[in-house]
């Protein structure tokens, strides 16, 4: 039984214009629905929109035609409750402790006290980051800094999670390993995840399914579903099938990025 | 480390502590020594002694805490406007792109012509002095509450907005906690042109503070009070000034630039 969490309908988006300058069509026309619970990735070329795509559904940019639905309602340009997301930018707030920055959205929420500690404490548990907890950000590794960015969104309790290149500042081994910690948070949680990325082997490994984006505008070409188990982890990379997905991810992928690159298709 | 860190810090301060003795030493001996007359100056150790005199007669002491209000007043004023203009000003493109250029030659008019129009406005009273010091000090909290405001991340921006914050809240909660360091260069800015502008004013024309005392001690010859309460002064500004920094230090190594 599935349910539409998230839906799009004719999204486009289209920046300036109004000025006299030639205006910038970033995304669409889209359409795409996200089932409620599921894991899904967005890949394509750098500067294909996927980041308006992102920003569209969280209402923090509206759409220029088009609508988005979240949980049956419109997000126009205002962010639902519900959402959570986190940056590929280091989002802490450098002024406060680990603690305090996961605590935060909880505080404005005016939840009690005591209540926030303890659901602080189980975040900075789950996140594996107790030892940091009186820790500013800046004595924190990239990675130690976007678990607790993480650890912020997740705290909330979003229903929907939206992660924009996430682990794009991360080396290889701490991607993979904070994908996996993703994997199980999203297990957990049973939250809807949208992934944006540019690493086609991360949105294979995680993600449910996969929308392929083309250049700019970035409008979707293909959905490729993984069938993965939900309980999964990194290692299946080894999986036979995970070549077979990132290659056919690939091979969509391709001709956009050279696209983006400035270059004709090379005709086979 | 640690160790090695603390005894680095404690070497440059027995150097700047015998560099500073060795001032005072070298001045105490041409005193002494009648190189410098004592209608000049005179000595550092009588100038201490005179000034210890001063403060346990209480004869000063009116003119002291009036002097100490009118910065404390002044230097609050211009931060709580500063950093309210800074904030209204950061939000509103058309206001800051008009402003600029004034804020960057601000400092260039001297804002003490304007002290006998503040007398002719308000009379003799403290008001025009804590305005020199307010129009001396606001500007400079001003255009660095701007300059650590546009230093905000995007992200943290993005942020402030999926929580649902409005626009005050985003300012106390978000950009301006961010943009703390660069205020605080604004608030020690703040405290010196405060001192400056109140006691300038006072020396200028006024009818009590420590700058029209001092400047009455200067024209009555009266070094036995002139100079302890320069020392004074110079005191009170150092005092605030490391206490400011010592603060700004501990601020600075949370952030990881310490």
């Amino acid at each position: 039984m599935s349910v539409v969490h998230v839906s799009l309908r004719n999204v486009t988006r289209v920046y300036g214009g109004a000025g006299g300058g030639s205006p910038l069509h970033a995304l669409g026309p889209l359409d795409l629905d996200l089932t409620k619970g599921e894991f899904f990735a967005v890949v394509g070329p750098s500067g294909c929109g996927k980041s308006t795509l992102l920003e569209v559904i969280a209402g923090l940019a509206t759409t220029s035609q088009g609508t988005v639905e979240f949980e049956g309602r419109a997000v126009a340009g205002t962010i639902p409750d519900g959402v959570g997301v986190v940056f590929q930018e280091d989002a802490c707030f450098p002024w406060l402790t680990v603690a305090g920055n996961i605590a935060f959205g909880l505080r404005q929420s005016g939840l009690a006290a005591s209540e926030t500690a303890a659901l602080v404490r189980h975040a900075i548990d789950l996140m594996g980051l107790a030892e940091f907890a009186d820790a500013y950000p800046a004595q924190l590794s990239g990675g130690m800094r976007q678990r607790v960015c993480i650890a912020r969104t997740l705290v909330m309790r979003p229903r929907l999670i939206l992660l924009d290149e996430p682990f794009g500042a991360l080396d290889q081994q701490t991607r993979l390993l904070m994908g996996e910690e993703l994997l199980r948070l999203w297990r957990e949680t049973g939250a809807t995840v949208l992934l944006i990325t540019h690493a086609l082997d991360e949105a294979v490994m995680l993600a449910d399914r996969i929308g392929v984006m083309s250049a700019r505008p970035g409008r979707l070409l293909d959905i490729v579903e993984t069938a993965w188990p939900r309980e999964r982890d990194s290692r299946i990379i080894a999986d036979p099938t995970f070549g077979r997905i990132t290659a056919r991810l690939w091979q969509s992928l391709r001709e956009e990025s050279l696209k983006t690159m400035g270059k004709r298709p090379h005709v086979a | 480390m640690k160790w090695g860190m603390s005894r680095g810090i404690k070497r440059a301060t027995v150097y700047r502590s015998v560099a500073i003795a060795l001032v005072v030493l070298a001045l105490e001996l041409l005193c002494r020594a009648g190189l410098i007359t004592h209608l000049t100056m005179p000595p550092p150790s009588e100038i201490v002694r005179d000034l210890w005199k001063i403060l346990v007669s209480g004869s000063m002491t009116g003119a002291i805490l009036k002097t100490l209000t009118d910065v404390v007043i002044a230097f609050a004023a211009a931060v709580f406007a500063g950093v309210g203009a800074g904030a209204v000003i950061h939000r509103w493109r058309a206001l800051r792109d008009g402003l600029d250029p004034l804020f960057a030659t601000y400092y260039a008019i001297p804002i003490y012509a304007f002290y006998p129009l503040f007398i002719i406005l308000f009379g003799l009273g403290d008001t025009p002095q804590i305005l020199i010091g307010f129009m001396l000090a606001v500007v400079a909290v001003i255009v660095n509450t701007l300059n650590g405001l546009d230093r905000v991340p995007r992200a943290l921006i993005k942020t402030a907005r999926i929580y649902r914050l409005g626009p005050i809240k985003t300012a106390a909660r978000i950009t301006l906690p961010f943009a703390a360091p660069y205020l605080f260069t604004g608030v020690k800015l703040a405290v010196a042109y405060s001192f400056i502008g109140v006691i300038g004013a006072e020396f200028i024309m006024s009818r009590s503070g420590l700058g029209y005392e001092i400047n009455f001690a200067y024209n009555n010859f009266d070094n036995a009070i002139m100079y302890p309460l320069i020392l004074l002064v110079m005191l009170a500004a150092t005092t605030v000034n490391m206490t400011l920094y010592h603060w700004e230090k501990k601020l600075l190594a949370r952030r990881g630039r310490g």
